[in-house]
């Protein structure tokens, strides 16, 4: 350790709190059970119907008033990065702005307060909002049909690849189960394609980033049922034989479906049914700009070709006169698959997206993958002299380096990440895609500006300058500034605690033990 | 166009950086055929905040919002009060516009609420351990079901009939295509389900509901000793949370998964979406749990914090060997749930699922007394079935829906083809029912009834 980079934490307070960087226990360890910060009428008296299945004894939770609610969860906020505070440049992830106009609108009452079980003639404007996003989804993609209840991108697979399941099935093909996957696919393919009980087979990449058309032509015989491709790549790249892959798998017999995980480079220029896709979900939660929330929720509505049409699963809106039905069980000669979800989807999630693509319209979409492009071709432009880059550009909305830069300064991509923590940055998605060495994944969107770009840039480029120069612990010390440093995660899968305990009694006589929310003195 | 920084000027002097005459120029490895055959003719261009605004406002008027009317319904989606803070805190950008906490330096605060959240849903549900959530409780079901079979190597899942329909449906789906074989008995809300002789040596999991889709309440303690005898797991699924405050828990009668719908804690019902599932089991089957885990761990200097653990379960580690293939859930839904009952706590919650049930045995004692309507549950929580002898319930629904009243949920919009179900009506009241709520339904009832 040198004198230069003394960590942050030495610099102890009484409180362990750090001005506006504030410790803060769990809910549990505060409060009363006697408080609440809800006030409640008080319940009638009548003697209950319960048949005798009353709880009983407390539950444990804990009891606190909501001033010290608020505070809490404020405090835990700003523990948090996010698209709001600051660049977060984390591929495949599209981390755009959120608009609030989105979430305005979502909260209308009459959105919002909305029953899954009203009479249909008291709902008919949450399904014109359903019919009216579809419509946009078609339009924008070309495709036949869609499915909107899939809740998220991997449940939109899961989707695509039962309808394809389905057709197959339909078709009598019961004897093509494996699906082609290419190496650089995100881990939710192979995931998705073992679900449908299919096998995996992996296609290898060329050494421009791209599928080996001729390793999948290989590949392909009466056993394929299947293609899962991302489109442009994860490599950040437009698969350039497209429309070869596509025309080689429906000729042998296969379906094609499209990750659309990166639509976000190619929304409102190219339509995905151009491009011979037969399923593809949508990830309204990335490209739509509906918040991502930590962590969801999400929607993956999956747009389907003719060919796998009738199998979308169930509910369908439908034209009724002058109004909408939805329909919830099978009627005709429909052939749905089942049902992904309960109710009738991400309703929540529709509204924010449907706010957000007529805000765009279709020049404001063309406009938003141009400018997705523009960035982060300009960061492979700056960045690529000094870091290096994987493959040549143009890439597409996501530029991809690998670690070969760092080679000899003992620096490894996970300490550079974290050494753009402490700069003020989210670092880029690390070590994904598999396919490169120490990947660095860097996803600015179309909401950055140059100014915003700049800044990383510059920051880059001095950040590869001293790693270079062998200040080796700027890196694996990083970070320094952050609510908390380095964690263990070697000892947290080894013993997994995944819930706080009430602390055990203190034996009689023993001295009391350090408080835990003040941090420990270096 | 307001959500785009880059002028003109910024794309001319950044393609000049870059070496390309033009925008679409970047394009150049997209086919020519394909960009030619792109038309987005049909399509409109931007509009601004206040037309977008104007146009939305318009389509949300033309639904009834639950809350301006008196609002009965239930089977799956209960309309609760939610404090105001709730919709507060979720909203901060902190928590709205993060990622998924793969950074834990950054994260914390969405990694300590998560393991709030995973210690509450563990606590009300009596289990050991909870997930950071799935998507909603029916995807949450086929998921336990699932891991079920991972679990006793068993391929064989027996679903109640008592299940909500979409619960079983959903799990249908997502088991379909595997070699798991999903047996559903028929929905007898009138009987008692025979599941004696259907558990065996092949079982793998009983699935039931608790309080079941038709209102019913049940000690399980008995069919989770049957499965246990036969090495199948009781997995129990918890439609509406708030009766955890006041009824015996699923871990407490000896279930092995519990998987609950939470939206009905902290998120207002938005036509049945985003909702949260919550998924729990004992502390040894962790390592077969779908779903993110935050666990608790110590960083450089000793201070204690949080990270998503146990990741060699999930997809971006084993990819075809995962647990699941689940990757965004429902972070935003599970904090929201978090802050409802934190803000609620074991006073505020435990009163809120009394006020329930007690509104419930007030709006059934009225029931009771309607000529022609039989209350059909006996032991109940929120929610009860009645019977309209001699009449189709989904008519009696959109004849009081006329009057401004929403009645109920009718049998048939799950089991259309069953006649002999046409007569049933879910009736549901909540703490948000008033008196007068009460009373407009008894009298419409009583009137379209005669």
């Amino acid at each position: 350790m040198t004198g230069a980079h003394t960590p942050a934490s030495a610099a102890a307070t009484i409180t362990g709190n750090r001005g506006l960087r504030i410790e803060e226990p769990l809910i549990f360890e505060q409060g009363d059970p006697a408080k609440s910060g809800v006030d409640l009428p008080r319940p009638d008296d009548r003697p209950d119907r319960l048949g005798g299945l009353a709880r009983q004894g407390p539950i444990g939770l804990p009891g606190l008033s909501e001033p010290e609610v608020v505070r809490h969860y404020t405090r835990l906020s700003q523990k948090n990065y996010a698209i709001d505070s600051g660049f977060y440049p984390l591929g495949s992830c599209t981390m755009k702005h959120n608009p609030r106009l989105n979430e305005r609108m979502a909260r209308l009452p009459g959105f919002a307060d909305l029953h899954p079980f009203q009479p249909v003639s008291t709902v008919q404007g949450a399904l014109a909002v359903m019919e009216a996003l579809s419509a946009w989804l078609l339009g924008l993609t070309g495709m036949e049909a869609v499915a909107l209840s899939p809740a998220a991108g991997a449940h939109g697979e899961l989707c695509g690849m039962q309808a394809i399941r389905a057709a197959l099935d339909a078709r009598g093909d019961e004897h093509r189960r494996v699906v082609l996957v290419p190496d650089s696919a995100h881990g939710t393919n192979p995931a998705t394609a073992a679900q449908c009980g299919f096998k995996v087979r992996g296609i290898p990449g060329d050494d421009r980033g791209r599928v080996d058309l001729a390793a999948f032509k290989a590949a392909l015989d009466d056993s394929v049922a299947a293609v899962m491709i991302t489109n442009p790549n994860t490599c950040g790249l437009f698969e350039t034989d497209i429309l070869a892959l596509s025309r080689a798998a429906h000729e042998a017999g296969a379906f094609v479906y499209m990750d659309g995980a990166n639509y976000n480079a190619i929304v409102g220029r190219v339509r995905i049914a151009d491009l011979g896709a037969d399923a593809m979900h949508i990830n309204v939660h990335k490209t739509f700009s509906t918040p991502h929330g930590g962590g969801g929720p999400g929607a993956g509505p999956t747009v389907l070709s003719a060919a796998l049409a009738p199998f979308a699963p169930l509910p369908h809106v439908v034209r009724d006169g002058e109004g909408w039905r939805l329909i919830e069980h099978v009627e005709g000669d429909m052939r749905p698959f089942g049902r992904m979800k309960g109710f009738h989807g991400q309703f929540g999630v529709f509204v924010r997206g449907l706010a957000y693509i007529m805000s765009m319209g279709k020049d404001g979409l063309r406009a938003a993958s141009g400018d997705a492009v523009l960035n982060a071709n300009y960061l492979l432009a700056r960045l690529g002299a000094s870091l290096t880059p994987s493959f040549e550009g143009p890439c597409m909305h996501e530029a991809l380096f690998d670690d070969r830069f760092l080679k000899g300064t003992g620096v490894s991509t996970l300490d550079f990440a974290k050494a753009l923590i402490d700069e003020g940055f989210h670092p880029m998605t690390m070590y994904f895609p598999l396919v490169v060495h120490g990947a660095m994944l860097m996803e600015p969107t179309e909401t950055e500006s140059k100014a915003s770009l700049d800044v990383f840039c510059d920051t880059v480029l001095a950040l590869a300058e001293k790693a270079r120069a062998g200040e080796t612990a700027l890196f694996t010390e990083a970070p320094r500034h952050t609510p908390r440093r380095r964690l263990d995660e070697t000892r947290a899968a080894r013993h997994p605690v995944l819930r706080w305990e009430p602390p055990a009694p203190a034996p009689v006589h023993a001295p009391a033990p350090a408080p835990r929310r003040v941090a420990a003195q270096s | 166009m307001r959500y785009l920084p880059l002028t003109d000027s910024d794309r001319r002097a950044m393609l000049a950086g870059i070496g390309a005459a033009s925008v679409d120029d970047l394009f150049g490895d997209v086919p020519a055929q394909a960009l030619d055959a792109a038309r987005f003719d049909d399509l409109p261009n931007h509009e601004t905040e206040m037309a977008v605004e104007r146009r939305l406002s318009a389509l949300a008027a033309r639904n009834v919002a639950a809350g301006s009317v008196p609002c009965f319904l239930g089977a799956g989606a209960y309309r609760h009060h939610v404090p105001a803070a709730v919709d507060h805190l979720i909203q901060r950008g902190e928590f709205l516009t993060a990622y998924t906490p793969y950074q834990p330096e950054v994260s914390q605060g969405t990694l300590q609420y998560l393991y709030e959240f995973q210690t509450q849903v563990a606590l009300i549900t009596g289990m050991e351990v909870a997930n950071a959530s799935m998507y909603d409780a029916a995807t949450g079901v086929a998921e336990a079901a699932a891991m079920a079979c991972r679990i006793t190597r068993r391929k064989h899942v027996l679903l109640s009939g008592g299940l909500h329909p979409h619960y079983g449906a959903v799990t249908e789906t997502f088991l379909r295509y595997t070699d798991i074989t999903v047996e559903r008995l028929a929905p007898d809300p009138m009987g008692i389900e025979d599941r004696v002789g259907r558990v065996t040596g092949n079982t793998a999991c009983v699935i039931v509901q608790n309080p079941d889709v038709f209102g019913r309440l049940a000690d399980l303690t008995a069919l989770a000793q049957e499965c246990h005898a036969a090495g199948a797991l009781l997995v129990v699924a918890v439609a509406e949370p708030v009766s955890l405050g006041l009824i015996t828990p699923p871990g407490a009668m000896g279930a092995d998964i519990v998987v609950a719908e939470g939206h009905a804690i902290g998120s207002p019902l938005t036509f049945g979406g985003p909702g949260v599932g919550l998924f729990a089991t004992r502390q040894k089957f962790v390592r077969h749990m779908p779903g993110r885990l935050s666990g608790e761990t110590v960083d450089e200097d000793g201070r204690r914090g949080w990270v998503l653990t146990l990741s060699t379960r999930e997809q971006h580690i084993r990819r075809e060997k995962a647990t699941s293939n689940i990757c965004t859930n429902s972070g935003l839904i599970a904090l929201a749930w978090t802050i409802h009952m934190s803000l609620l706590g074991e006073a505020g919650f435990t009163r809120l699922a009394r006020l329930n049930h007690q509104k419930a045995v007030a709006l059934v004692e009225r029931l009771e007394r309607v000529p022609g309507l039989t209350v059909v549950t006996p032991a109940f929580f929120n929610e009860v079935l009645v019977r309209l002898p001699g009449h189709d319930a989904a008519g009696v629904v959109d004849r009081l829906a006329e009057r401004g009243i929403l009645a109920g949920v009718p049998l048939s919009r799950f089991w259309p083809t069953w006649p002999e179900l046409a007569d049933g009506l879910l009736i549901c009241a909540t703490e948000t029912n008033t008196d007068d709520d009460v009373a407009a339904l008894v009298a419409a009832l009583t009137e379209v009834l005669r």
